[in-house]
């Protein structure tokens, strides 16, 4: 029985850049469907009524939401290839915890240095550095936060990297002289195919940001 | 899965938390024996500090140490370890699902029902909490418990629901969860509370009546 593999997304959103980074690196063959989020199809609010946000995977009609959910699922059914979660427990709870510390504190920050101005900038970018100097910590002297090869917490951060220039240039924030091993890393993992497939390119993201900011009115 | 040496287990938590009660539920549903601290947020222990030293913050679970904090990354860790007695579906997309109302619960329907209990009763706030509690019926989907016939992770995540609230709605003189608004919902919450394993868990009615009533009166007077 072929498996049907969709994902319902949207080009910028990081976490939807998370379950396309999975579905590559396990070699699986699915749809992508661009979701208008502006005009949401009857489809997808069908499919995620709860939260009515993307990224949603759909294996075999079974719709699956939460992106970094998707991911431990993707690994659970497809588990000969690839491992991106460690096996042994203590090890996948650190995983999990900061996967769900990216998920905590990364989106928020960054969306508050590209929309708020003043003291309340500096003090989100303040923060943003001291979350990416744990997240150095956390990798030590090793290729991936997953080893030697990518793992959960490489798939639920990388797809941020893609704000790097819109935290730049709105935010004056540049990370690769705060944080230069996070780069080293994010362009490691832009090596790997799944990882290069699966992001846009960050003048793209940068336009789209900048965009937003205009229609928003923040200047 | 027993070691032949003995296993540490030590809680760091706050007798009144929800949070903290999740996981002392899951160790004695899996008859794991522990050490529990209660911890003083005035003068936060040296454990404290060194086994959490992201967010300074109860629960925290240490085991032959290594520590653990986040009570639903510690009560998955529990499941994954002590495999007696499972916590989850075995099934992955059943697995998933009772992920995403975990998430659900910690990101959604805890805040807003957490937050129309201290809100006054201002509509906007009781509206979203009563839209929360909704939804958490509808994923009970006529179930006895969120797990099927026994206790699962989404009902021991779920304890704020099933006794918090009954408390608080109390003391706020609110209607939230009651067998008139939500009669499957507050049926489950009757099976949460006199469970044999988790009647043993639950701290003492009047003791958590009077602790959230003296907070009540201090944030009063604060904004008074």
């Amino acid at each position: 029985m072929a498996d049907e593999v969709i994902l319902l997304d949207f080009w910028p959103s990081p976490f939807g850049m998370r379950v396309r980074i999975a579905l590559t690196e396990k070699g699986i063959k699915y749809e992508y469907r661009e979701e208008d989020l502006r005009n949401k199809s009857p489809t997808f609010l069908q499919m995620n009524p709860v939260h009515k946000k993307i990224p949603v995977l759909i294996h075999n009609d079974k719709p699956i939401c939460e992106s970094l959910i998707a991911v431990q699922y993707i690994d659970e059914i497809w588990n000969k290839k690839n491992p991106l979660l460690p096996s042994d427990p203590y090890q996948r709870s650190q995983a999990r915890f900061w996967a769900d510390y990216a998920d905590k504190k990364i989106y928020d920050l960054g969306r508050k240095i590209w929309t708020s101005k003043g003291e309340e900038r500096e003090g989100a970018k303040k923060e943003f550095i001291e979350v990416l100097k744990l997240f150095e910590e956390q990798l030590g002297d090793k290729v991936y936060f997953g080893g030697d090869n990518l793992g959960f917490v490489d798939i639920a951060l990388v797809p941020f990297s893609t704000w790097f220039k819109a935290l730049e240039i709105f935010g004056t924030l540049n990370v690769e002289s705060e944080c230069p091993k996070i780069i080293s890393w994010a362009n490691r993992c832009v090596q790997k195919e799944s990882v290069s497939k699966s992001l846009p390119d960050q003048n793209k993201v940068f336009e789209f940001i900048a965009d937003v900011k205009k229609k928003s009115g923040v200047e | 899965m027993a070691s032949e040496h003995e296993e540490e287990v030590r809680v760091l938590g706050k007798w009144a938390s929800p949070f903290t009660h999740r996981v002392v539920l899951t160790l004695k549903l899996k008859g794991v024996a522990y050490k529990y601290f209660e911890e003083d947020f005035a003068n936060k222990s040296d454990d404290l500090l060194k086994y959490n030293p992201v967010y300074k913050m109860v629960p925290v679970l240490i085991h032959n140490g290594n520590s653990l904090p986040e009570s639903l990354v510690i009560v998955q860790y529990i499941d994954d370890t002590w495999t007696n007695n499972p916590l989850l579906p075995q099934d992955p997309y059943e697995r998933a699902l009772a992920c995403f109302w975990l998430k659900t619960l910690d990101d959604k329907i805890l805040p807003a029902v957490w937050n129309a209990c201290w809100s006054d009763g201002r509509d906007k706030a009781v509206e979203e909490g009563l839209e929360s509690l909704k939804i958490l019926q509808e994923a009970l989907n006529g179930k006895r418990f969120f797990g099927g016939e026994t206790i699962g992770m989404v009902d021991i995540a779920a304890s704020f629901i099933g006794y918090w609230v009954d408390i608080l709605q109390e003391i706020e003189g609110l209607e939230l969860l009651t067998i008139e608004k939500f009669p499957k919902l507050y049926k489950w919450s009757q099976e949460f509370v006199n469970h044999p394993v988790i009647k043993e868990t639950l701290p003492p009615r009047d003791k958590l009546f009077a602790f959230f009533k003296a907070s009540a009166s201090k944030n009063k007077d604060s904004t008074a």
